[in-house]
């Protein structure tokens, strides 16, 4: 393990981190709220001595860098990233306790948008601007964004490949062009695209410019930090569906943005998971509608409705114009099943991600085929190209992980005694980064009433989500340690 | 730059690397893709799976908007076709094959038209004109040609009984009786830029940079035998054996083969008639005495195996060989090897993919980049020739008025046809072409880059 890498790689994060915090301290400068500013001052500075101490102790770091390294890189600085962030929170005493504050920012960064807070609209406005930009930073990858700005040099051992692989969403994550730098350039330019359309839409919706950014910030990240206690359901029907459009745009993969830019339609539109994240968000609305019919005054209403919490869902935003928890108990269960899915790879979406599933089910039913005809030889195929085997080994090797994590989570939240439905929602919730989850997590409660283990819990879990599992697992694996 | 490098082997991967280090856009194909991961996963890279002569395969690639194809597949045959069909799907891509058997090797040049092709590389016979370059000086490990073929930076090993050993820099000029000027010393591995009070030692290398018509005084006065080469014995008949053969044979040198396949025996003879064919093992070092390998003037090895070659070349030595040359597939372990007296390294891998990289140079060269690249001392070093042209600072001032950057150091201007070692007193105009080293760490784009 090279020790020193990794220190100057976490220098290099908590830099980048220190500039991402200097927007809502200027906000809460505008606004004077000093509560605010002494919290982000005392971050500042905390962050400012670390990295300049960490700097300096590891100046003379070697750059060999190979895929171990990446991995507990991107995990370290993800937990680095979350402590970080927490502080805001913590010293301007927004958030009393400091797991609590540290659950609401890896919520954040993790684009979960769980939250412990009861009451959010008398915090500093400051404050709720950073938790909603930590979803923002947090959905492209803080990696990414280092990977776009960072000098050339220095990447020419390629160790960059390691990181991207390790932050992006995905089975198989590859590049858009040749160069790392214009590859991680290209996703944010993208990003920032959709963002500030989304900003705009909002604005003429008569939002304040405020709310929009924090909105439109949930909504990019795929978060669902409200600037409201009711999430979005106050709004009007108009920012309703502009959101609706938007949550499912961002849970669509990046690359497909590429290929439109690059006027290659037809490989869009024959993308197979594309195509399978249209016809399962379709069909889900199609069935909630059907159940709900006559549970509000209109058709369109319902349609709304139903379409808003199919998008929040399977892109893993977590938003929320209604209580779904009073839904019919059909509607919810499609909602659950949903969690699970999540949102296509390469998105800032979680879940098991489409892609995922849709290898998932092209290998089972090979493995059928070949239980009646053992002699059978056959290759998976997406979008027509061979799927290496060692991806589809990977690919299963990700849910056993998955099913594995989620029930040892389950039991250890069940501590706490609340219902199956809660805990297990909760878990869903955390685990593929939505957020609201049913019954005592439904989107119009909190998590404040868990235990500090089960939110630590959760915290972690939330951490696995949104960095696909083997990242955080190598960190703590003890193969990684011994013997470096 | 747009680079699409076909076939990921060797010397793929060795341009892969250096121009992922020059900051080019480099894709990669290989029909292996397990290979291609490790690619991706060390250089900076994006790969395509498949075979590179098949037209969609070089649509994924993007051969529409490349600059550069370069194909070195193992297969003469593909890269020809590679070629062929990229630059039909894009009349202004640079083509490059690599094309290594010698029954091609001619119509590869001349149809290059009807082919698509820029460049025909074909390292085995660099290999063979670089060794060829060797034998008219023994004495030097290595000769890098500058200014049109008139300077040199020549290659010196300090053995004990040399007259260099222990020598101050500033007494150098006295004891070579010629103007030179010493670029770069390797000592223990590492390059150093030596200063006038540098004392040179036993081991050291140098890097001598000196005029061409000066070689000759420049061996004697060191007490260096310059009888040129009459006899030379080659291990090993494969290819580069058989185009160092052909090129002695047509100077008139008598050249003996020994190759331990009796076909290829056979082969050779037919096509190298005045050249004595012996069919042995060249790891039999009787069979080597009884054909007089101590009376020959130089020794060449260039089997197919790294080690046999290491082997005979050490024994050579020992037995008082004059000139030993070895041919290496793969020198990356240069610190290593070079503790073993093996004479003159000629890696073909390397020389080909160093070629490839001054066409590539070459290519960029409207913008004023530099005319020919050549790693020195063990790639520690680089020699670069760059041309003044109106945009060059210092135009007309003495080198001793000029601030260079640390680690650059000026050795030549060649004025016209008159080449010229730098002094104090030298100065450059518009027009000529000037050689500059560095400690490969800073990467010059254009002269100006010297100034500090």
């Amino acid at each position: 393990m090279n020790y020193k890498m990794m220190g100057r790689f976490t220098a290099q994060i908590l830099f980048i981190e220190g500039i991402f915090l200097l927007p809502p301290l200027a906000i809460s400068l505008f606004l004077a709220e000093n509560a605010a500013i002494q919290g982000f001052l005392l971050t500042l500075a905390i962050t400012a001595v670390l990295a300049a101490v960490l700097f300096l102790l590891c100046r003379d770091a070697r750059n060999a860098f190979y895929a171990t390294d990446g991995m507990v890189c991107v995990a370290f600085s993800w937990i680095v990233l979350s402590l970080i962030g927490a502080l805001p929170f913590y010293f301007s005493g927004a958030i009393p306790k400091y797991i609590d504050a540290f659950f609401e920012t890896v919520s954040g960064f993790t684009t979960t948008g769980a939250s412990i807070l009861t009451a959010v609209e008398p915090m500093a406005k400051g404050l709720l601007f950073w938790r909603s930009f930590t979803h923002w930073v947090g959905g492209m990858g803080v990696l990414v964004f280092l990977l776009a700005i960072a000098p050339a040099k220095g990447s020419e051992k390629g160790f960059t490949m390691h990181l991207l692989r390790a932050e992006s969403p995905g089975p198989s994550v590859g590049k858009l062009v040749p160069k790392m730098r214009k590859t991680a350039g290209i996703l944010y330019l993208m990003y920032i695209g959709l963002t500030v359309m989304d900003i705009l839409l909002l604005l003429a919706g008569g939002m304040s410019l405020f709310e929009a950014l924090c909105t439109a910030f949930g909504t990019a990240g795929t978060g669902g930090f409200g600037v409201k206690n009711d999430s979005i359901a106050g709004y009007s029907p108009y920012i309703q569906n502009v959101t609706t459009i938007f949550m499912l745009l961002f849970g669509v993969n990046f690359s497909c943005y590429y290929l439109l830019v690059m006027r290659q339609f037809k490989s869009v539109f024959k993308d197979e998971e594309l195509r399978l994240y249209i016809a399962i968000v379709l069909v889900s609305i199609g069935l909630i509608v059907w159940n709900l019919w006559g549970f509000y005054p209109t058709a369109a209403e319902t349609v709304r409705h139903a379409a808003f919490q199919v998008g929040s869902i399977i892109t893993t935003t977590g938003y929320a114009t209604t209580d779904f928890d009073l839904w019919p108990s059909f509607s919810k269960t499609i909602l659950l099943c949903l969690m699970v899915v999540g949102a296509c790879a390469g998105s800032t979406g979680g879940g098991i991600k489409v892609a995922r599933v849709l290898l998932l089910f092209k290998s089972l039913k090979r493995n059928i085929a070949q239980m009646l005809h053992p002699r059978r030889v056959e290759q998976v195929r997406n979008n027509g190209a061979v799927v290496d085997e060692r991806v589809i080994a990977n690919t299963n090797a990700y849910l056993a992980a998955y099913v594995l994590i989620m029930f040892s989570s389950f039991i250890v939240i069940s501590l706490d005694g609340f219902t199956t439905g809660t805990n297990f929602s909760a878990v869903l919730a955390c685990l593929n980064n939505i957020g609201p989850g049913l019954e005592m997590v439904g989107p119009a409660c909190n998590y404040a009433a868990f235990s500090g283990l089960s939110k630590l819990v959760l915290s972690l879990d939330m951490l696995l989500g949104r960095l696909e599992i083997f990242p955080l697992l190598v960190l703590i694996s003890f193969q990684t340690w011994k013997n470096r | 730059m747009k680079i699409i490098i076909a076939g990921d082997g060797k010397v793929g991967a060795t341009l892969t690397r250096q121009f992922t280090a020059e900051d080019h856009d480099v894709t990669v194909i290989d029909s292996n893709a397990s290979i291609l991961d490790s690619s991706v996963e060390r250089y900076d890279v994006i790969s395509v799976q498949g075979n590179c002569a098949s037209m969609s395969v070089l649509n994924q690639a993007g051969v529409k908007e490349a600059d550069l194809l370069i194909a070195v597949t193992n297969h003469d045959e593909i890269n020809l076709l590679c070629c062929t069909t990229a630059h039909s799907m894009n009349p202004k891509l640079h083509t490059i094959a690599r094309i290594r058997n010698p029954e091609y090797n001619e119509q590869a040049y001349r149809m290059r038209d009807v082919f698509g092709l820029s460049l025909v590389i074909n390292p085995e016979n660099q290999a063979a004109i670089e060794i060829h370059r060797l034998l008219k000086y023994p004495g030097f490990l290595r000769r890098d040609t500058f200014a049109k073929g008139r300077t040199e930076i020549v290659e010196l090993r300090v053995d004990a009984l040399s007259k260099l050993c222990n020598v101050k820099l500033t007494d150098l000029k006295s004891i070579v009786k010629c103007k030179v000027l010493v670029c770069a010393v390797l000592r223990n591995g590492s390059a150093i830029a030596p200063g006038g009070d540098f004392i040179l030692r036993e081991g050291d290398r140098l890097f001598v940079t000196a005029l061409s018509e000066n070689l000759t005084t420049l061996l004697s006065s060191l007490g260096i035998l310059t009888r040129p080469v009459r006899r030379v014995l080659i291990c090993g008949g494969g290819m580069v054996g058989y185009y160092l053969a052909a090129r002695l044979e047509r100077e008139g040198v008598s050249v003996k083969i020994v190759e331990a396949d009796r076909q290829r025996c056979q082969q050779l003879s037919a096509l190298l008639p005045k050249t004595d064919i012996i069919h042995g093992d060249v790891s039999d070092q009787d069979l080597l005495l009884s054909e007089g390998m101590a009376q020959y003037d130089a020794l060449v090895t260039c089997t197919g195996r790294d080690e046999l070659n290491m082997i005979v070349s050490i024994y050579a030595s020992n037995c008082g060989v004059p000139q030993v040359i070895t041919r290496l597939s793969n020198a990356d372990n240069r610190g290593l090897i070079d503790s073993l007296s093996l004479g003159s390294i000629i890696c073909p891998k390397d020389l080909c993919s160093s070629n490839i990289a001054r066409y590539v140079r070459a290519m960029k060269n409207q913008t004023g980049a530099a005319l020919s690249v050549h790693a020195i001392a063990d790639g520690q070093a680089e020699a670069m020739e760059f041309r003044v042209d109106e945009h060059t600072h210092h135009c007309g001032e003495p080198l001793k008025q000029i601030k260079l950057k640390p680690n650059v150091l000026l050795v030549s201007v060649a004025h016209g046809a008159a080449p010229e070692i730098a002094n104090g007193d030298t100065m450059f105009q518009q027009g000529d072409i000037v050689l500059v080293v560095t400690n490969g760490r800073e990467v010059l784009y254009q002269l100006n880059d010297i100034f500090a």
